[in-house]
């Protein structure tokens, strides 16, 4: 399959899974699954990595902009702030993400495919692109939104402390370059990325394991193409949002 | 011996053709099922009865040829026409196809919850009664990994009764189960049939389930399909 009919098939399957009858009374609690499944399940690993993102930004920061001392220790909060809200935390979340929930959700549909299950739904007259792909990627994108604001503020929580206890930045300070050069752009247009980024995650997941056939083997494959191909695509997208929102 | 035509059968499948690249696996395979029996299509492995199930209840496209179940063809309808249809079909599986994070419960419930406007406790009664039905009672709560093979085949039976249909369907519903448990399933299959009406069609290789199951038998080899006589004369004989 060329570059343009593998865009044209992964297009069609996205328009497939989300353009047709909701049915939400019956999807519902399906989408609650995977808020749970992508969401919560997601935090502990966004936590730790959002935190240490924090850290490493205050440090790198400090190290490269304020610690010449010609620059006043309020930037370290406005250029921390604005580099987790614009990039940082959404695509770090994203990729996470897409690490942890696009490989899953790829295995899980594979070997749905493989054992037949996906026919049996078939054949029980349940649209398998309702069943399956619906409330994943209704779910991510419920999910991943909410993971991204946590680990903002995880990571700025962190940085401002770090800064506060180990580099004579006092949490005035920080606070002051993060709150007065607020700028609600940056914190909505990193949210609307997120917004692209969940569709493509939970889409490569379900696209790669719908299309699997064969056995195991071929089920591995398509949970290591639904990562790539999830990270990839957040990337080319984060760079196309950013032409849009912040050029 | 009876040859049915198309005058009171619920299934024709007429002339379907289907061929994988140069292999011709189905070629202009025709016959019909009548109301309340069952067809039995005998064949060694690999000579397509699955794929011939699977183009029946259009799971799998054929190349030419179509089939028309209770008036409607099924490659002639659209998605929603197909589903309907289907909602009249129950299909075994022979590798059972169970959903592995649904308990049995779950799995027999799955199309009362999808198709059907019953409630919680309703749906939870129906599949009790199921379950009673293929021998399984109070086996509700038991996930398909702590099953046995033969078990899930009954549960897969269960799964394909849950809607009432008017069809049944089963892919080798017997291979690789002890001889205690393919009596069983032979058993159920005729109960099925007689006591509940329910037309289908069976594959399979084995010549004792055919025999023990069938009202008509056919056996398909190199993708065409031929009539047998109860002792399956014209295949083995």
């Amino acid at each position: 399959m060329n570059l343009f009919s593998s865009i044209t098939d992964y297009t069609g399957f996205l328009i497939r899974s989300v353009f047709i009858p909701w049915r939400l009374a019956k999807t519902r609690s399906m989408i609650l699954d995977q808020v749970f499944d992508v969401g919560i399940r997601s935090l502990p690993l966004i936590l730790v990595i959002a935190t240490f993102v924090g850290l490493v930004s205050t440090v790198q920061t400090l190290y490269q902009i304020v610690g010449s001392g010609t620059v006043p220790k309020y930037i370290l909060g406005y250029t921390v702030g604005r580099m987790v809200l614009i990039e940082l935390g959404p695509v770090l979340t994203a990729l996470m993400v897409s690490g942890r929930c696009a490989s899953s959700m790829a295995a899980e549909i594979g070997t749905m495919r493989v054992t037949e299950q996906i026919d049996a739904l078939e054949v029980m007259a349940v649209d398998p692109y309702r069943f399956l792909c619906l409330p994943r990627i209704i779910g991510t994108f419920i999910a991943v939104p909410i993971l991204t604001i946590i680990a903002e503020f995880d990571a700025l929580l962190f940085g401002a402390a770090y800064a506060n206890y180990f580099l004579g930045v006092p949490f005035s300070v920080f606070n002051y370059g993060l709150i007065h050069f607020f700028f609600p752009r940056d914190f909505f247009g990193g949210l609307i990325k997120t917004l692209f980024f969940s569709v493509v995650i939970a889409t490569s997941g379900c696209y790669f394991g719908f299309r699997v056939k064969g056995g195991a083997r071929e089920v591995g494959h398509a949970a290591t193409r639904a990562v790539v191909t999830a990270s990839i695509l957040v990337l080319i997208l984060d760079f196309l949002v950013a032409l849009i929102v912040f050029s | 011996m009876q040859l049915y035509t198309s005058g009171g059968c619920v299934i024709e499948v007429k002339e379907i053709s289907k061929r994988f690249e140069e292999i011709v696996v189905l070629d202009h395979v025709s016959f019909t099922v009548p109301e309340a029996k069952l067809v039995v299509i005998l064949g060694p492995s690999g000579t397509g009865k699955t794929v011939l199930l699977k183009s029946i209840i259009g799971l799998s496209a054929v190349d030419e040829g179509e089939v028309i179940i209770d008036g409607q063809s099924v490659q002639k309808s659209d998605r929603n026409q197909i589903y309907e249809l289907r909602q009249k079909i129950g299909f075994v599986f022979q590798g059972t196809a169970l959903f592995d994070s649904m308990n049995v419960r779950e799995n027999v419930a799955l199309p009362l919850v999808e198709h059907s406007s019953a409630s919680t406790r309703e749906i939870r009664e129906k599949v009790s009664r199921i379950l009673e039905i293929v021998g399984l009672p109070g086996k509700e709560s038991m996930y398909p990994r702590a099953l046995s093979g033969g078990m899930k085949r009954l549960v897969s039976i269960a799964r394909a009764l849950s809607l009432d249909p008017k069809y049944l369907f089963y892919d080798e519903p017997t291979t690789g189960l002890d001889p205690v448990m393919k009596d069983r399933i032979v058993k159920l299959i005729v109960n099925l049939r007689k006591d509940y009406r329910k037309s289908g069609v069976v594959v399979t290789h084995d010549l004792e389930t055919a025999r023990a199951i069938g009202d008509i038998l056919y056996m398909l080899k190199n993708g065409r399909i031929a009539q047998l006589d109860k002792i399956g004369k014209e295949y083995y004989g």
